[in-house]
């Protein structure tokens, strides 16, 4: 088992869906961040078998709203002093802006440049989100 | 700044007191003939579309203002790759307000981003138009004296027809209205309609194929077009194409006092004679919308009306 250093102060990143951590890397914007990231991929994990975990130490500010989007199954922690202060509980987003892309060849994303791809959610039981301009339904390939 | 680009934009009271402004043009249009002296509207029609496009300008023309634009992409700057968001920032110097039909879904609200005037969604790709839903929904109100209360039959294409999506969505804001959708199977209203907005309110409605088994329930028909190039093979078409023509036998059981709608233009799925019968609203629909325009730019334009 590999070993990382348990954070101090900062943000794990928990029970991330096999193989999709670097997605959250670049979603998150931590490329941009000069702190220290440690991005675990195929840890083991006893309720999904493989899992991803991302550590991110120090004060860090992120919107980390829309880890919901992406996997409501994902898990926040909150560190500081060595301990656990606040687990995050994550909620769908009412807006997804640049994150997924509008498949409707009739929509105005698909010619305008410079658009944002901005999804509205439309029904949060059932997780469905529409684009705001043409009104499709996101639907996951 | 307010624009129209969803008829949901549009509280009920915000359409009420469109329809009751659009009533008295109707009744006063001397009293509105110089309310928009000196304003501009520019059409900026991406595709061609002849009624709605001079339904417009002849509504700003009726108010004294002026009118400018273009009828075809090919003749605008889009031709040259220009973005309507830049194109709207342009207009918004030279005009007051401006009318938007794009084929692509959205347009109108990308440029309402970045627009300095009003933008009325003329229509776009196939997914809303709100101008005529105002107007079927002023000719609902004019017919029957109200827009609650009512059995609504739609007939026709119910999948493609946005007319048809965005008064489904109008009307279900208002109070004891049932719906009666009249399709065959290919052509049915999307799943989502019926999900999100009759479900979901918890509105009656039911789905049937035959328009005549109905007739007798229906205070308002709605009448759309079933295209041939909208089924997957010719035989289906063929076999159902003349059971969405309405003619006056398939009246025979109608109420008196239906009133029978169509967005237009008509080719075939309303029989010429139909519109001598006094239950055809369809033209009427027609002088409906140049009012329903007026009244609207008059409240997007904010001018006084004495």
């Amino acid at each position: 088992m590999l070993n990382i250093d348990s954070l101090q102060k900062g943000i794990v990143i928990d029970h991330i869906q096999a193989g999709t951590s670097m997605q959250i890397y670049d979603l998150l914007g931590l490329e941009e961040m000069d702190c220290c990231v440690a991005v675990i991929k195929n840890a083991r994990s006893s309720k999904y078998g493989r899992k991803d975990i991302i550590k991110i130490e120090g004060d860090v500010k992120l919107d980390l709203e829309i880890l919901g989007f992406i996997d409501h199954n994902i898990t926040i922690d909150i560190i500081d002093d060595g301990k656990i202060i606040e687990k995050k509980k994550l909620v769908l987003p009412e807006t997804v802006k640049n994150v997924i892309k509008c498949k409707n060849p009739r929509c105005i994303t698909t010619i305008e440049e410079g658009i944002d791809q901005i999804f509205r959610l439309c029904d949060e039981k059932n997780h469905r989100y529409r684009c705001i301009y043409c009104e499709q339904e996101y639907k996951p390939e | 700044m307010k624009h129209l680009i969803d008829p949901l934009d549009l509280s009920v009271e915000e359409i009420d007191d469109l329809l009751d402004l659009a009533s008295d043009i109707a009744a006063n249009r001397e009293k509105y003939a110089h309310v928009c002296d000196g304003k501009k509207l520019a059409t900026l029609f991406y595709e061609p579309s002849t009624r709605t496009r001079l339904s417009f300008e002849a509504a700003m023309l009726n108010m004294g203002g002026s009118v400018l634009g273009f009828a075809s992409a090919d003749s605008s700057s889009a031709s040259k790759g220009e973005s309507v968001a830049d194109t709207i920032r342009v207009i918004s110097c030279y005009a007051d307000i401006c009318a938007m039909r794009h084929p692509k879904e959205g347009a109108p609200l990308r440029a309402s981003h970045y627009s300095g005037i009003p933008v009325i969604n003329a229509g776009d790709g196939g997914h809303q138009h709100p101008t005529q839903t105002l107007t079927d929904l002023m000719t609902i109100r004019r017919r029957k004296g109200r827009l609650h209360d009512l059995t609504i039959g739609l007939c026709g294409d119910l999948k493609f027809g946005r007319t048809v999506h965005s008064l489904i969505k109008s009307l279900s804001r208002y109070e004891n209205i049932r719906f009666v959708l009249i399709s065959p199977d290919e052509l049915r209203v999307p799943g989502y309609i019926i999900e999100e907005t009759l479900k979901r309110k918890g509105i009656p409605y039911k789905e049937v194929v035959d328009l005549e088994q109905v007739m007798p329930e229906l205070d308002i028909l709605y009448m759309t077009r079933v295209q041939r190039e909208r089924f997957f093979n010719e035989a289906d078409y063929v076999r159902l194409k003349d059971s969405y023509i309405l003619t006056m036998s398939k009246l025979r059981d109608a109420k008196p006092d239906m009133a029978i709608l169509h967005p237009l233009p008509r080719v075939n799925e309303i029989a010429l004679d139909v519109d001598n019968d006094p239950r055809a609203a369809y033209f009427e629909q027609v002088q409906n919308g140049v009012y329903v325009r007026m009244a609207l730019m008059i409240r997007l334009l904010g001018v006084k009306v004495c």
